[in-house]
């Protein structure tokens, strides 16, 4: 039988304005498909009103076992792979890898080709770090434009990367001892005019957006990652630096030919988003510098060391080679019983570890904050799940 | 830096009853005083190891190593163990690297090895891959859980001899590959019958 709808007593009771107003903490589940997480990346936020009490990420959406598909491939087989890791900076992680194998292999490369790899190393550290000036600033609210600012001059570099690779974002253009294909003077031409003209475009971008008021107001004071704990917790990368520790493995490790450019590296001082993202507004001032310096020097010569990549082996043994990459540092970690697959294969992914601190950044700040703060860590999400 | 053989004789030195051998370019430390070690590289003043940049685990099957004996060759059986390495790297005094390992027991049931998260927070995510990966467990992990598969996730993936199930990709009907390594673990249907339950 059905009750006939009765309305409700009167005498509501208002909550009396004197005395605390209880409060329950609720559970947010930020993603997968949040716009503004760079791909599937989910955090599982507990939320005291806006402010943020707790934040666990949640990874693997993803993954696709790469160390082990490289297990089952060749040397060389991974190549390619290694480009779908950060799939922002294909060239660097081509260099860390060869890097790695060349080291455990004992092979020399040849003066050109180190050059070529520094030239395509900086380029590729353009592209990244202007195009999270323009994430961040998509993240904090400004949709769309700054970041095309930062596509088109992107565009710019990805032609010069097809040109000598024949892919824009998956070069696999690095060999084991060398290059695949040399430059040609035409190239080294275009990329000298694409070299000479960024510069203006840096000034350009931040005439827009280092001094904007907005920018300021959401990114000083907020995220701040102390110096003792970024070291601790192994962060690496811009995002150390940003927190006052000078530690770049270009100057440090001094690999490939780096020993021989003069560049600073630039530090942050309070170590909040807006240093992170001013040093690397920085960061690519210098890598013009090195790039001039590359383009200016390049000798005549053999692109690559001329080793037999067909039936490749290494000597058995292990051994951990890395990178200062545009994220923080890329490492390889391989191990080879001297046969034709390498038999571990790890990844030492920058943006993976920079996360680690991604929960004591945002407490205390709000929900909009957090999403800033994620886009001044720099992730990418194939590097991230592997 | 010093070589590894100075670092070698300081650790015992330093930490008692603890049981280091140089392999390669690698200490390998016993289980029981990983922590300590780990401790001590980071707050001795020379060597100042602030920073572990890389740890990850290696899975080795039983083997056969060839070991010198009186002047002769000789084969011997090496079990199987799971090994995690780490290359601890200087920030303070830029050098580096220094690499320990640690193995564990065999290759099968629990297996654990200390976490060394409590010093260093840079190890929380890598112990946890490792983890979820090789299915070493970390005492004295904050937050052990997995962290690249999913939670209900059974096996351990990159270990050498893990099976991929038959069904990871469905398909109607099986046929090459996929009806080779069906039959491997499933009995044909003539053999066993399967009753509509």
């Amino acid at each position: 039988m059905i009750q006939p709808f009765t309305t409700p007593e009167s005498g509501y009771t208002l909550i009396p304005k004197e005395g605390a107003i209880e409060t329950q903490t609720i559970e947010v589940s930020m993603g997968p498909h949040h716009p503004s997480t760079h791909g599937v990346f989910r955090m599982d936020v507990v939320l005291d009103g806006e402010e943020v009490k707790r934040l666990k990420p949640v990874f693997g959406y993803l993954h696709r076992n790469h160390e082990q598909l490289a297990e089952k491939m060749n040397w060389l087989g991974s190549i390619p792979f290694t480009d779908r890791l950060d799939y922002f900076c294909s060239m660097s992680n081509n260099w860390a890898y060869c890097h790695a194998v060349e080291q455990l292999a004992g092979i020399k490369v040849p003066e050109r080709a180190e050059y070529i790899r520094v030239i395509m190393a900086e380029l590729t550290r353009l592209i990244n770090h202007s195009c999270l000036a323009g994430f961040l600033l998509s993240d904090a609210g400004a949709w769309g434009t700054p970041l095309l600012y930062a596509f088109r001059e992107r565009e710019k570099i990805l032609d010069l990367f097809e040109s000598v690779s024949g892919a824009r974002m998956m070069c696999n253009y690095m060999r084991f001892g060398g290059v695949r294909a040399d430059v040609s003077d035409d190239w080294l031409a275009c990329a000298r005019k694409v070299v000479e003209n960024y510069p203006r475009f840096l000034d350009e971008l931040e005439a827009l957006i280092t001094g904007n008021e907005i920018l300021l107001a959401r990114t000083q004071q907020v995220g701040i990652l102390p110096r003792e704990l970024a070291i601790n917790a192994s962060v690496t990368g811009p995002m150390l630096r940003a927190s006052g520790v000078d530690y770049d493995i270009r100057k440090v490790d001094r690999y490939g030919i780096y020993d021989r450019f003069d560049f600073r590296v630039p530090l942050g001082e309070v170590g909040d988003v807006y240093d992170r993202y001013y040093v690397r507004i920085l960061e690519m001032r210098e890598s013009v510098k090195i790039l001039q310096q590359a383009l200016r020097d390049i000798p005549e010569g053999p692109f690559d060391a001329g080793v037999k990549m067909r039936n490749f082996k290494v000597p058995a043994g292990d051994g951990y080679g890395r990178i200062e990459a545009p994220k923080g540092e890329l490492g390889f970690y391989l191990v080879s019983d001297g046969g034709t697959r390498p038999y571990r294969y790890h990844v030492r992914a920058p943006s993976f570890i920079n996360l680690t601190i991604l929960e004591d950044m945002c407490l205390g700040h709000k929900v909009a904050d957090v999403i800033v703060i994620l886009g001044s860590v720099d992730i990418v999400r194939g590097e991230v799940d592997r | 830096m010093e070589t590894l053989n100075q670092i070698k004789d300081r650790i015992e030195a330093a930490v008692p009853s603890v049981r280091l051998a140089i392999e390669g370019r690698s200490l390998v430390v016993d289980r029981e005083h990983l922590l300590e070690v780990a401790r001590f590289l980071k707050n001795d003043a020379e060597l100042a190891m602030d920073y572990v940049s890389n740890l990850c685990a290696v899975d080795w099957l039983p083997r056969k190593v060839k070991v010198k004996e009186g002047g002769q060759d000789v084969e011997k059986d090496l079990p199987g163990f799971l090994e995690v390495v780490y290359d601890f790297y200087s920030m303070a005094k830029k050098h580096g690297p220094l690499q320990l390992r640690c193995r564990t027991d065999g290759r099968e049931g629990m297996l654990s090895l200390p976490s060394i998260t409590p010093l260093f927070r840079g190890a929380e995510f890598q112990e946890r891959e490792a983890f979820d990966l090789y299915g070493i467990r970390f005492k004295g992990h904050p937050d052990l859980r997995r962290i690249l598969m999913w939670d209900g996730f059974k096996d351990f993936p990159m270990r050498k001899d893990y099976q991929q199930p038959d069904d990871h990709e469905w398909e109607p009907t099986p046929h090459d590959e996929v009806l080779q390594q069906a039959k491997k673990h499933w009995p044909a249907p003539s053999a066993a019958p399967v009753k509509p339950a």
